[in-house]
């Protein structure tokens, strides 16, 4: 699924909503083998796409326990080089201890925001049980994550980004980097 | 008119601003020294990341690992329990190791001087030092000539400034009334001797706070104040009248001994803030305190414990608003560090 | 040796010449001016076109941290110092270590001068006892010691009865007293001019009461005990009203101003910048240029080097705890060119205001005397060179023009009495 950048940005990227539509399928399918108790899965947003994304999961799956969300600007592992994070909107989250999360966010690269999230939980408490789910995944893992549910597995040409348009009508989008490694 | 330009002097003659001490040249904070040479955009990102660590401050974990693995240092060349006490509270908020190193009991009580004593700190490798001196203009030497890669945070130099303090107190306004543009602010007190009363001065008036004013009898009255950008009251009822803020500052018992007042009893009745002397003031108007107070002196207990006070809220907000200096300052140092090893930042990865 | 330097420019301020004159020399004697004598073969002829010669300067109250800690600076550095820049007297102030309050003091300091100074030194005695201010110091014997004048300093004196004492016992003597006024208690722990920019960074003031409370109180009790005194670095432009008003009543009474007080002011102070503590403190604008006024006018005689080395460490603290003062002796050129060169002073009112106190105390010097041994100076006006560690020949490197480009550098001073050897 190579892009071409001859092609207009948003023919080539996916519609969220099939991506949702795959993602609430594998997540079904996941329940059921894994046996999660679906009434006491606390859905777990990274801000700020994350959020939207597990918004729209939740009601998809019908989950009970409100949407928690979380803020890992200040778990960053880039302080040294780009020192503190602009703004931010905090953390929300019930008692996590021996509960299972769904952790979700909207795209998957190097794998160094999920295991802040996961420093940043683990700072909370200790959940019996983390699942993730991505919407997108890029190539560019720089750690050991993978996401038990995932939309689309992409590939951008050099210099392009791809960001998560919200709230309503969640769309993706094409953002020029300005650099040549993504 | 000079008749020399002595920006053509040597680097080790010449003097560096405040600005350009405490701000790299991207504009990042890399000290924080003094309240004069910071713009309005640097003291509002302090106050916003203050917020944003009261808001840690209120969750369950207080803690964020931003300087996990980094020391800060605490060098109190003065006594002062709370100060370095809310010091030590943040950086630990911040995941730092944290350093007490008791000069005054050591080196410096030896007639070591201040340069020889740092520097053989430098050695220790800390990310930050947060210093308390009684000579003004103390932090400022310590940044501009003994650790200038050393993230230096001001605890108070001598009469000059107390920036941290001042930003508590600009927070506690800003969450209680909101933005400054239209608040009228009095300080009352032994203006004189006060490095709290100067940075505020200054804080309210980057900040763009509609009046300050300051109260005090002469004898507390630095000559000149009124070039801080405030205006001078003599007489509290005056000084108090329809203002929004009133911030009391400590009296210290020595200023007796100077003839600088008569009595305590005289000072309380002329310049106390009682429920009396506050009816002047804006019925909304809210009363703070830097600490430690004295009762019956400066203030009445019904008003330092009664309604109108934030002076509880300015030590939470104390601890807040140095977790965002220390963690913007060791920031900036880093960021620094980086540049000059020829480094450049990684994207942020996903 | 028979020397004539020709086509120089010459300034003589004492005698009102100022123009192309061609001195005539012998082993250090002043033969002629102008013309040479029939009889007269010069040995060496020095062409000087476009330098400049002076009488060589005399400067009052300088320190040359001799006898005292040598890593300071001692008579070997600070009066090559002198020398550089243009100096040939020196009346070195009293505060040394041990303070130079006693005949035999004074005897080995101008025995050891005799051996390794390059200059002349005519020393400064203390008035009292340590200059504590309580006791009088053998005024007599210091005087025959060789002090061309006793002074106190800064340092106060006990009481007003003990000042009238001392001025009194003085004048028995013929001695000229020199005072800088200051009151210690309104002067209290101050460091800087009290004025906003002090309030601003936190510094205690010296108010400019200190000052003009304690010259007002000097002023009268001169008038009252007939002493002649000298009043030594002024700061303020009061000051300089209340010396006026003193020469005008018929005070016998003179005055001087550091260069620097002249250059700069208390914004200089502006970071905390220790390379401007000086005693007394620079202060504003207004009191700058009224001391700018009064060497112009004639209110002010002198303008002194106010000379104080200190190694690196002395300035290498916060403000209040550095110590204050400027090396100063090689700078001294420049700086009074550059306000030649602003229009501020005119050249031969410099040189005199470098001049003058040979004549006050009573010192050979300052003036060409045909018949007389003479000390010159050889001045290159255009010369250009930078104050650095390695031009500077003070122990002391503490000045705020370190690392700067100067115009105006003494190129040579001849010293009359050792027939220019």
């Amino acid at each position: 699924m190579q892009e071409s950048e001859m092609h207009e940005e948003h023919e080539a990227l996916p519609e969220v909503e099939a991506l949702l539509e795959a993602m609430t399928e594998e997540l079904e399918l996941l329940f059921e083998r894994r046996e999660l108790d679906r009434e006491r899965l606390i859905p777990v947003g990274i801000h700020t796409g994350g959020v939207w994304v597990a918004q729209a999961l939740r009601e998809r799956l019908g989950l009970e326990e409100p949407l928690a969300t979380l803020d890992i600007g200040f778990w960053r592992d880039d302080f040294g080089h780009k020192g503190l994070p602009d703004g931010g909107q905090g953390s929300q989250l019930p008692d996590i201890e021996n509960r299972d999360l769904l952790l979700v966010d909207d795209v998957l690269m190097s794998g160094r925001t999920v295991r802040a999230a996961l420093n940043e939980l683990f700072d909370y408490g200790r959940p019996r049980r983390v699942l993730l789910a991505c919407l997108v995944e890029l190539p560019g893992r720089e750690l050991p994550v993978q996401p038990d549910a995932l939309g689309a597995n992409l590939a951008l040409a050099p210099g392009k980004r791809i960001k998560l348009e919200g709230p309503d009508n969640l769309r993706l989008t094409l953002v020029d980097t300005g650099e040549v490694t993504a | 008119m000079n008749l020399f330009d002595l920006s053509q002097a040597s680097a080790d003659v010449r003097a560096a601003s405040p600005a350009q001490v405490q701000l790299d040249e991207q504009g990042r904070l890399r000290h924080f020294l003094d309240i004069e040479g910071l713009p309005r955009s640097v003291l509002t990102e302090i106050l916003d990341t203050a917020d944003h660590f009261r808001g840690i401050g209120d969750a369950e974990v207080k803690k964020v690992p931003l300087l996990r693995g980094r020391t800060v240092a605490n060098l109190f060349f003065e006594n002062s329990t709370r100060t370095r006490a809310t010091f030590e509270l943040a950086a630990k908020r911040l995941s730092a190791d944290v350093l007490n190193l008791d000069i005054k009991t050591s080196s410096a009580a030896k007639g070591e001087s201040l340069m020889d004593t740092l520097v053989n700190l430098e050695a220790m490798q800390a990310d930050a030092f947060v210093v308390r001196h009684g000579d003004s203009g103390a932090a400022h030497f310590i940044a501009s000539q003994i650790t200038p890669h050393v993230a230096i945070i001001n605890a108070g130099d001598g009469r000059h400034a107390h920036p941290t303090q001042a930003m508590l107190d600009m927070l506690t306004i800003r969450r209680h009334k909101g933005e400054f543009a239209n608040l009228r602010v009095a300080i009352v007190g032994d203006i004189l001797h006060s490095r709290v009363a100067r940075s505020q001065i200054q804080a309210l008036n980057t900040l763009g706070a509609a009046e300050v004013r300051v109260v005090a009898p002469q004898t507390l009255l630095p000559i000149g104040v009124e070039t801080l950008g405030c205006q001078v009251f003599t007489e509290l009822a005056a000084g108090l009248k329809d203002v929004d803020v009133v911030i009391m500052l400590r009296l210290q018992k020595e200023r007796m001994d100077g003839a600088l007042l008569p009595s305590e009893s005289e000072y309380y009745r002329r310049y106390g803030l009682t429920r009396e002397s506050l009816a002047h003031a804006h019925p909304d108007a809210v009363v703070m305190h830097p600490g430690p107070i004295n009762r019956g002196v400066e203030i009445e207990s019904a008003v330092a414990d009664g309604p109108r006070s934030l002076i509880l809220d300015q030590v939470t907000n104390g601890i807040a608003v140095r977790m965002a200096v220390l963690s913007m300052a060791v920031s900036g140092q880093m960021k620094a560090r980086a540049e000059r090893r020829g480094e450049r930042s990684r994207g942020a990865g996903a | 040796m028979k020397r004539s330097l020709i086509n120089a420019r010459v300034i003589d301020p004492t005698n009102g010449r100022d123009g192309q004159y061609d001195l005539h020399l012998d082993g250090g004697r002043l033969i002629a001016i102008g013309e040479a004598p029939a009889d007269f073969s010069a040995e060496q002829r020095d062409d000087l076109a476009g330098k400049l010669v002076t009488p060589a300067f005399i400067d009052l109250g300088a320190h040359l941290r001799d006898p005292g800690p040598r890593y300071k600076g001692s008579l070997v550095s600070e009066s090559a110092a002198a020398l550089a820049g243009g100096y040939a007297t020196i009346l070195p102030r009293p505060d040394t270590s041990p303070v130079l309050d006693s005949a035999s003091h004074i005897r080995t300091l101008l025995d050891r001068a005799r051996d390794v100074a390059g200059v002349r030194l005519a020393p400064l005695g203390a008035l009292t006892q340590g200059l504590e201010g309580d006791l009088l110091a053998n005024m007599a014997a210091l005087k025959s010691a060789g002090c061309v004048a006793l002074t106190n300093l800064r340092q106060p004196i006990r009481d007003l009865g003990v000042l009238r004492r001392c001025l009194e016992y003085a004048r028995t003597f013929d001695i000229t007293v020199v005072f800088q006024a200051q009151e210690a208690a309104l002067a209290g722990q101050g460091c800087a001019h009290e004025g906003a920019i002090a309030s601003r960074l936190g510094l205690a003031g010296i108010p400019e009461s200190a000052e003009t409370v304690a010259l007002t109180q000097w002023l009268l009790l001169i008038e009252q005990t007939g002493v002649r005194a000298h009043v030594s670095l002024l700061s303020s432009a009061r000051a300089v009203d209340l010396v006026r008003d003193a020469k005008a009543r018929g005070l016998d009474i003179s005055a001087d101003v550091s260069m620097a007080q002249l250059h700069w002011t208390d914004e200089q102070l502006e970071g905390f910048n220790a390379n401007f503590h000086l005693e007394p403190p620079l202060r504003s604008a207004v009191d700058r240029d009224a001391l700018r006024a009064g060497v112009v006018d004639g209110t002010i005689d002198a303008i002194v080097s106010d000379h104080l080395p200190h190694e690196a460490a002395a300035k290498s603290a916060p403000f209040a705890v550095s110590e204050p003062g400027m090396t100063s002796l090689e700078t001294m050129l420049p700086l009074g060119l550059a306000l030649v060169k602003a229009e501020l002073l005119s050249l031969p009112r410099l040189i005199e205001t470098l001049t003058f106190s040979a004549r006050r105390f009573g010192l050979k010097g300052g003036m060409l005397e045909v018949g007389e041994y003479c000390d010159l100076a050889v001045i290159d006006m255009e010369q250009e060179w930078r104050v650095s560690s390695e031009t500077l020949v003070s122990a002391g490197h503490n000045t705020p023009l370190l690392g700067m480009l100067l115009k105006g550098r003494v190129e040579e001073v001849l010293l009359g009495d050792t027939g220019y050897v």
